[in-house]
């Protein structure tokens, strides 16, 4: 069963009917529609809006986290299609040291913003080419943008003096 | 010519590390061996880099077989603190991601809010944010364009480029008393009343930008020295850079057609008439035409907006998010209670999120803003073009010379505040 805000948009209907079971939520942003992807399907979900619906561009993946919401995290997907001149939002809920499927087969450009939301919120992407911390040095200890790091960070903290 | 520590040493490991030799005299090479690789660190102090960023280069002679570019030496935690201010206050830390590019990432944050909040912005602060950044693109190019040109050798373009751009930035002094770092675009419209005589002032800068374009078109394109240096170098197939995230001047001049300002237009820019530059040629001597082409078209958005610009108001009319006017607050009651809420408790933006797109001068710029119903963000994600085109970097200066490797770095007009945020 589709959510309501999907409605009859072909596109998604078919992606539902060729993946069963990937699509978990729809809802509408300001921006346009956010499909809820279910965390096992996302790399074939991605492979067909790329190769199928023409998804050509990954503009950027980010991470968002919710705590101390369950499941703890969200990890967003920004496509774009040129040919259609269209925009799509993917979204996938994240638990606590579970892992996703990388997309790096899919579009190559999708290394370093992995790379990125695995630095700064400690999301692991499996059979990803090259899974280091990117922004941060690589002994940083503690993963920045999660809502329990603190401000002004770890290492600098008055009150324990 | 290029700094930073230098040190020879060889991949097979049959082999002990070989004598260590900058200078360019012979090295010894053991029988057997046929491959001998140096291993170059290529900044993160260099002048060609634009900042700080760390290219290791891994060389056999002076061919680049791989290259590895490392960065986050100028990582902030902007995003971070996003988290911990109200939404007004982040505006002063979107002009620091892309210093050279401030107004359009003003503006890339206040149309994200804006659109949570569904503010409707008043014809004239639309048609100011759009003048005020295009001037920031032809300011942004014309550091790129001297830079670039010095980094190849042309050094008389640099003085010529720095000293445009100083008019430009006296226009943003005259418009928010600032120079860089103008903050001049808000959440709801501008920050200031456009300043008196402003017309005189921009139509004076943009004549002499108009005449100077030219002229430096012309020094260069009819340079051979400039001409030899950047034609043919660094291209890479279109399909790999659309899917490493290259956007902007770099994809347009692969003769992919992707400009934000025409494909999702916000802040009135379907009113202008204005064409996108496309090269098909994806070299280095492409992009730097497209980007000259830019600035030119850039003049003429400039033109129409002085020659057309409305009158009216030049904010939203939304008291409960723009601060008051300073003279009203000292008689009227109720501007001092919003002026008052405003500082102290900041204005509540409703629940969602938005992916904001505009084009900046270095591609497609968006933000990310979400929003769990208070009056900070719960999350701010900048999607930044330079980091995206520097994604490209390791596979584009695949097999090409170090020295080229300079005219592709300057070539694709990275900021690394805007890299590592």
């Amino acid at each position: 069963m589709l959510p309501e805000a999907v409605g009859q948009n072909p596109q998604v209907v078919a992606l539902a009917e060729e993946i069963p079971g990937a699509i978990v939520d729809a809802t509408v942003a300001v921006d346009g529609l956010v499909l809820g992807v279910s965390p096992k399907h996302i790399e074939s979900v991605c492979r067909y809006l790329k190769e199928k619906e023409g998804f050509a561009r990954l503009s950027a993946v980010t991470g968002v986290d919710w705590w101390p919401r369950e499941p703890r995290f969200e990890v967003i997907y920004f496509l774009h299609s040129l040919a259609r001149n269209a925009r799509l939002r993917l979204s996938v809920r994240v638990a606590e040291g579970e892992s996703l499927d990388s997309v790096c087969s899919v579009w190559r450009g999708a290394n370093w913003y992995e790379r990125e939301v695995f630095d700064l919120f400690g999301i692991e992407f499996r059979n990803h080419p090259n899974l280091e911390r990117i922004l941060m040095p690589s002994d940083w200890e503690g993963y920045p943008l999660r809502k329990d790091y603190p401000i002004h960070g770890h290492k600098y903290s008055y009150q324990e003096e | 010519m290029i700094e930073g520590k230098t040190h020879v040493e060889s991949l097979d490991a049959r082999h002990e590390l070989q004598v260590a030799d900058v200078s360019g005299l012979a090295v010894e090479v053991p029988p057997g061996s046929s491959v001998r690789r140096m291993t170059l660190n290529m900044g993160p102090q260099h002048p060609s880099t634009h900042g700080v960023l760390r290219v290791v280069l891994e060389l056999d002679g002076e061919t680049i077989l791989s290259a590895r570019p490392e960065i986050g030496y100028l990582h902030t935690g902007i995003e971070k603190q996003f988290e911990v201010k109200k939404y007004q206050q982040g505006i002063p830390l979107t002009d620091r991601v892309d210093y050279l590019a401030n107004l359009n990432n003003n503006l890339c944050y206040s149309l994200a809010v804006e659109r949570l909040l569904q503010l409707e912005i008043p014809p004239k602060a639309q048609w100011m944010r759009v003048m005020l950044c295009e001037l920031t693109r032809i300011a942004s190019h014309l550091i790129w364009l001297g830079t670039h040109a010095l980094d190849i050798g042309a050094m008389t373009v640099y003085f010529y480029c720095f000293r445009e751009r100083e008019e430009i930035l006296k226009i943003f002094e005259m418009f928010s008393g600032q120079r860089m770092m103008t903050s001049y675009i808000r959440i709801g419209g501008l920050a200031l009343e456009p300043p008196r005589g402003w017309q005189t002032a921009v139509s004076k800068v943009i004549e002499r930008l108009a005449r100077g374009i030219e002229e430096y078109h012309e020094l260069l394109s009819s340079n051979p020295i400039w001409v030899n240096r950047t034609k043919g170098v660094g291209s890479l197939p279109v399909d790999l850079m659309l899917e490493l995230g290259v956007t902007g001047p770099m994809i347009r001049a692969a003769g992919v057609n992707m400009d934000s300002r025409k494909d999702c237009p916000h802040t009135s820019y379907e009113k202008f008439d204005f064409d996108v530059p496309i090269r098909t040629e994806n070299d280095v001597y492409a992009r730097f035409d497209v980007r000259m082409e830019e600035m030119r078209q850039s003049v003429r958005i400039v033109r129409q907006a002085l020659a057309g610009m409305p009158s009216g108001p030049w904010q939203a009319d939304a008291p409960h998010v723009l601060l008051p006017d300073r003279e009203r607050m000292k008689t009227q009651m109720e501007s001092l209670i919003y002026h008052f809420k405003i500082v102290t408790e900041g204005f509540p933006v409703p629940e969602g999120s938005v992916y904001q797109v505009v084009e900046s001068p270095r591609g497609e710029l968006a933000y990310y803003v979400v929003s769990d119903g208070t009056a900070r963000p719960h999350r701010v994600f900048m999607r930044t073009p330079s980091f995206g085109n520097l994604q490209s970097l390791g596979a584009m200066l695949e097999g090409v010379l170090i020295a080229d490797s300079i005219a592709v770095m300057g070539s694709m007009d990275f900021v690394l505040g805007d890299v590592d945020r």
